[in-house]
């Protein structure tokens, strides 16, 4: 699928990115499922909040851990068809 | 048995929160004794469960029962939950409740709902729950729920007397604006075991929900995820039941007894606990119950270097039971054990016999 940059994602209500105490870990909850984003995933996930445009996800990404542009976009919207394909995220 | 198995923390809770239910289904997993409302556990007690589970590592807690909004202190049960950010999810057969208390369950911060259903055809789904109207409070409940913004999951349990009906049952989820469809076929424990030879499906009707299910899957990507319970009577490989022996997820009955899954208490000699007398840890680490079967030096032949043991799990220790008369031996679902043709062969007989009617759940048997 195709994504586009001025897309906002948002977790939807009943999908929740929870650190795990007991498991020193991120899991993302869903229903009748629990994730194990890895490290870029959590990030990512943690971004998509409502309230900023795919663009300033990737940009802010690509900042924070000095990473190249177009590899971080491919990173991210990959996650994110995942996630849509799974209905555990609105785009 | 005593061989310790170093377990992980469990990530699911199936809290059963009352036996009591307006609805009546015949395939009810719950076992035939149920208990009476004034053995169910108190608000307090349930809070200290939920604590502790949380603390366990347990994420997810599925409110269930029986029907969990017969209890007048689900509210108070779904805000602690959700103060612990336990995710809550609601299991209901949808006729008790109204669109207030609804709202105030997800003010409350319930995460998802699971709806069931019995049929498409009113009369029929009524017939099939034994409630009169309650097919279209729950169509009602369903449209609610996804107005309101909560992922709505329909449970379709599956059986000789509606399986005809699938694909109807799908785009009654679709219309419905469900995020995930169960397409459940019944499990043969408890109520469903004892009307087993009304329920049983015949082979071609299940080959044929297979393939309708794949269809509707390819169909649906993006839109509804569709799982699928698949009936094990039938089957090569046995389920992995619960993901192992008390490897995953545990069961808390209304009266509080801790359970690995539902049907644990049908196998004898297992020694089972309240959370009244132990904590919840202890149960799940310590007790002879949930160490029982956990990893797999309790295994039999055939389960014993089989390669498929890592998948399976070595299937269902209360199938075995039922139908093999041992708890650790292979599931006869499974094509390699010496019960499997017997198994195979009790589906075909049972699924053959016509219209049977059914022996409706209620307490008090």
């Amino acid at each position: 699928m195709t994504i586009a940059e001025d897309t906002v994602p948002k977790l939807p209500h009943g999908v929740r990115l929870k650190e795990d105490k007991v498991r020193s870990r991120w899991v993302l909850l869903a229903p009748e499922r629990v994730l194990e984003p890895d490290d870029i995933a959590v990030e990512i996930i943690k971004r998509c909040d409502g309230s900023r445009p795919l663009s300033a996800i990737i940009d802010d990404l690509s900042e924070t851990f000095e990473a190249d542009r177009a590899t971080v976009a491919t990173d991210v919207k990959n996650i994110l068809a995942f996630l849509s394909e799974r209905r555990m995220i609105d785009l | 048995m005593n061989v310790h198995v170093k377990a992980d923390a469990p990530v699911g809770m199936l809290a059963e929160l009352t036996h009591r239910c307006p609805l009546q289904c015949p395939y009810c997993s719950n076992p035939l004794e149920l208990d009476r409302k004034s053995a169910e556990l108190d608000t307090e007690t349930w809070k200290r469960v939920f604590t502790e589970a949380h603390d366990l590592g347990v994420l997810q807690v599925h409110l269930s029962g029986g029907e969990p909004t017969a209890r007048d202190d689900i509210l108070e049960i779904v805000r602690h939950c959700a103060s612990l950010g336990l995710y809550s999810n609601l299991i209901t057969s949808g006729v008790l409740l109204t669109e207030e208390k609804l709202k105030a369950l997800i003010d409350a911060g319930l995460d998802h709902v699971q709806l069931s259903l019995q049929d498409v055809d009113p009369v029929n789904a009524d017939q099939i729950a034994g409630f009169k109207g309650g097919h279209q409070k729950k169509i009602a409940l369903g449209s609610m729920v996804v107005k309101a913004g909560v992922p709505l999951t329909v449970n379709a349990v599956i059986h000789r007397r509606n399986i005809e009906t699938l694909p109807l049952m799908i785009a009654l989820a679709e219309k419905m604006g469900a995020k995930r469809v169960e397409v459940a076929h019944a499990q043969y424990y408890g109520w469903a075991l004892a009307n087993r030879s009304a329920l049983m499906p015949t082979l071609d009707q299940v080959k044929l929900a297979i393939k309708i299910v794949e269809e509707a899957r390819e169909r649906l990507k993006g839109q509804m995820v569709i799982d699928q319970v698949v009936p094990d009577y039938y089957a090569k490989y046995p389920k992995p039941c619960m993901g192992g022996w008390a490897a995953r997820a545990l069961n808390v009955t209304p009266s509080g007894k801790v359970l690995p899954c539902h049907a644990a208490e049908s196998i004898p000699g297992l020694v089972f606990h309240s959370v009244k007398d132990m904590s919840l840890s202890d149960i799940w680490y310590n007790s002879q119950g949930f160490n029982a079967y956990r990893g797999d030096a309790w295994m039999e032949e055939p389960c014993v270097g089989c390669e498929r043991v890592g998948t399976c799990k070595g299937g269902c220790r209360c199938q075995a039971m039922i139908l093999a008369g041992n708890a650790a031996s292979a599931d006869p679902a499974c094509h390699l054990s010496p019960f499997h043709n017997q198994m195979h062969g009790m589906a075909v007989e049972d699924s053959n016999r016509g219209r049977v009617e059914f022996r409706y759940r209620k307490i008090g048997g």
